[in-house]
């Protein structure tokens, strides 16, 4: 309903092209690729935080630099290497995943799962020793300190998935190039996100669209962040 | 944005769809059922230049097509030379793009087949009202880029491998100008960022005609230079083209309904259609698939001549 307040009284103010469905589409469409890119990020980011927080084993710094490089790749050159990877003539060809929404939900899960391993690995590293040693000292397993924990550190591992989340929706580079940005005749969104919107409503000089557009995109992360903040304020206590 | 569907094409699209999707009824030889395309339901991915997109033609035209067909129309805005490259990687079925030459390269090497002149606009050399270069009424593409880089007036170049911006390396090389220095600046962009980018900062552009008219709402430049459409040099034509992806090449690309599409792009109803479009009251794209007069010259390869033949 956000929407609804927000979109119509400026669509009345500025005569907007908001055309039925439109905005709504892209909404869903942004919502969908990285909501579905994020969480299959966390199958693997939090398992895999798990076992480099809890065993030492070989490469395990090497695997740390992998994913501390990770962090920083930039968007475009994820997309770019996606389209090699689903282009009709790369080793998916076959799928035909160029300009889908698959397409757009591999690029942002290569971008997302570092920043979640890379924090939820800090949260689990960083709680307190004592923690572990009381555990250990009341008799429990190794699972048993495990669990326990996991469960010191399930604000930090919330908050990487929300920041995982925050990076998937707000990028815009990979998407562009291995969606296509794509609607449909009837105004239906396929591959169109609110940042390719943007980019596009720009291009066109429909600056009034774009800020409507962006303030939308702003509302969501805002929502997320609140909600990061207020998690991160738990964990704390 | 309201489209406006027609009536009659409506009337039409119910019996095309009756007839391609109702090929049992007809009840011919029962081989003969099997080897009609059926399309309905199937998606058609093109690749296109960013002005046939911006200008809202294909959102006004694609309604119809895929009501008469039961399809849908994927339109993937790149700019000529990346729809040409995606068209290549057989990522695309049919290509819709601006510059003959790449046009006629991509033809060459086997990617594409039957390639049609679709429509033409021109293009327009822009800038700021006040014209430092003094290039207003010269009448001449060429010696206006000329007194451009003689008076380093900034010039925006589109710097994407897109058909405006072959069309503009092309003029600098007849002008036989070497554009650079830091009056010349490459945006790298979509040709609305470019006339973005020269708007604020009241820099000289080459736009297609139908993009500039599209904005010029919101632009403070104007139209120095004129193209053919406007009694300007003919060198300033932008003819477009369409074409398929070879299915002989990339088997993948779905070929019945690309040609379904240049049929219907290039019948007189959508040739209409696309005469209609306007923005501000001006028509953007003036079709020229049909006349009474056939131009030969478009199945010939740009420069062509009967000792090139490719071998």
């Amino acid at each position: 309903m956000l929407l609804e307040l927000l979109g119509y009284p400026l669509a009345a103010v500025f005569d907007l092209p908001f055309r039925d469905g439109y905005v709504w589409s892209i909404i869903y469409v942004s919502l969908y690729v990285s909501l579905t890119a994020v969480a299959l990020s966390t199958l693997v980011s939090v398992p895999v935080a798990i076992v480099m927080g809890f065993s030492a084993f070989p490469g395990r710094q090497f695997v740390k630099s992998v994913i501390n490089t990770g962090m920083g790749f930039p968007s475009v050159v994820v997309g770019l290497a996606v389209l090699f990877l689903v282009s009709n003539q790369g080793p998916l060809g076959s799928l035909e995943l160029i300009f889908t929404k698959e397409a757009m939900i591999i690029s942002q899960f290569v971008l997302a799962t570092p920043p979640i391993t890379a924090i939820s690995l800090a949260a689990i590293t960083g709680v307190n020793d004592r923690v572990r040693d009381a555990a250990h000292v009341l008799g429990g397993t190794r699972l048993d300190v495990a669990l326990v924990v996991l469960k010191e550190a399930r604000y930090g591992i919330a908050t990487a998935i929300l920041a995982g989340f925050g990076r998937a929706i707000s990028e815009v580079g990979s998407v562009l190039i291995v969606g296509g940005n794509i609607t449909g005749a009837d105004g239906i969104s396929k591959t169109r996100t609110l940042t390719t919107a943007i980019q596009l409503e720009a291009r066109q000089g429909k600056y009034e669209t774009a800020m409507v557009l962006g303030a939308i995109l702003l509302a969501l992360v805002l929502v997320i962040n609140a909600v990061v903040v207020r998690l991160g304020d738990q964990g704390v206590r | 944005m309201a489209i406006q569907r027609r009536e009659f094409v409506a009337g039409i699209g119910a019996g095309a769809v009756a007839l391609t999707a109702g090929c049992a009824q007809l009840g011919g030889d029962g081989e003969a059922d099997d080897d009609r395309p059926d399309v309905v339901g199937e998606t058609l991915t093109l690749t296109t230049t960013t002005s046939t997109y911006d200008t809202g033609l294909l959102d006004a035209i694609h309604p119809d097509f895929e009501e008469l067909y039961g399809v849908e129309v994927d339109p993937v805005a790149q700019g000529t030379g990346a729809a040409l490259e995606s068209a290549r990687n057989g990522d695309s079925d049919v290509v819709m793009v601006h510059a003959r030459g790449l046009e006629d390269e991509f033809m060459r090497n086997g990617y594409g087949v039957n390639r049609r002149d679709l429509m033409f606009n021109d293009f327009v050399i822009v800038g700021p009202e006040g014209d430092p270069a003094g290039i207003d009424g010269m009448g001449s593409a060429t010696e206006a880029l000329t007194a451009i880089a003689e008076t380093g007036a900034t010039f925006v170049s589109r710097g994407d491998n897109s058909g405006t911006h072959t069309k503009e390396l092309n003029l600098w090389e007849a002008a036989g100008t070497e554009p650079g220095g830091d009056w010349y600046q490459e945006t790298g962009s979509g040709m609305g960022e470019a006339l973005n980018v020269a708007n604020q900062q009241g820099a000289y552009t080459l736009s297609d005609r139908g993009t500039f008219l599209s904005r010029r709402a919101d632009t403070d430049l104007v139209i120095l230079v004129q193209g053919p459409i406007k009694d300007g040099p003919e060198i300033l034509a932008n003819p477009y083209g369409v074409m398929a992806v070879n299915p002989a090449i990339h088997d993948n690309a779905n070929y019945d309904l690309a040609m379904a599409y240049i049929g219907w792009l290039t019948s007189p109803d959508a040739q209409d259609a696309i005469a209609d479009h306007e923005r501000n009251g001006e028509q953007l794209f003036y079709p020229e698939a049909i006349s009474e007069n056939p131009d030969f010259q478009q199945y010939v390869p740009e420069g062509w001549n009967s000792d090139s033949s490719g071998e």
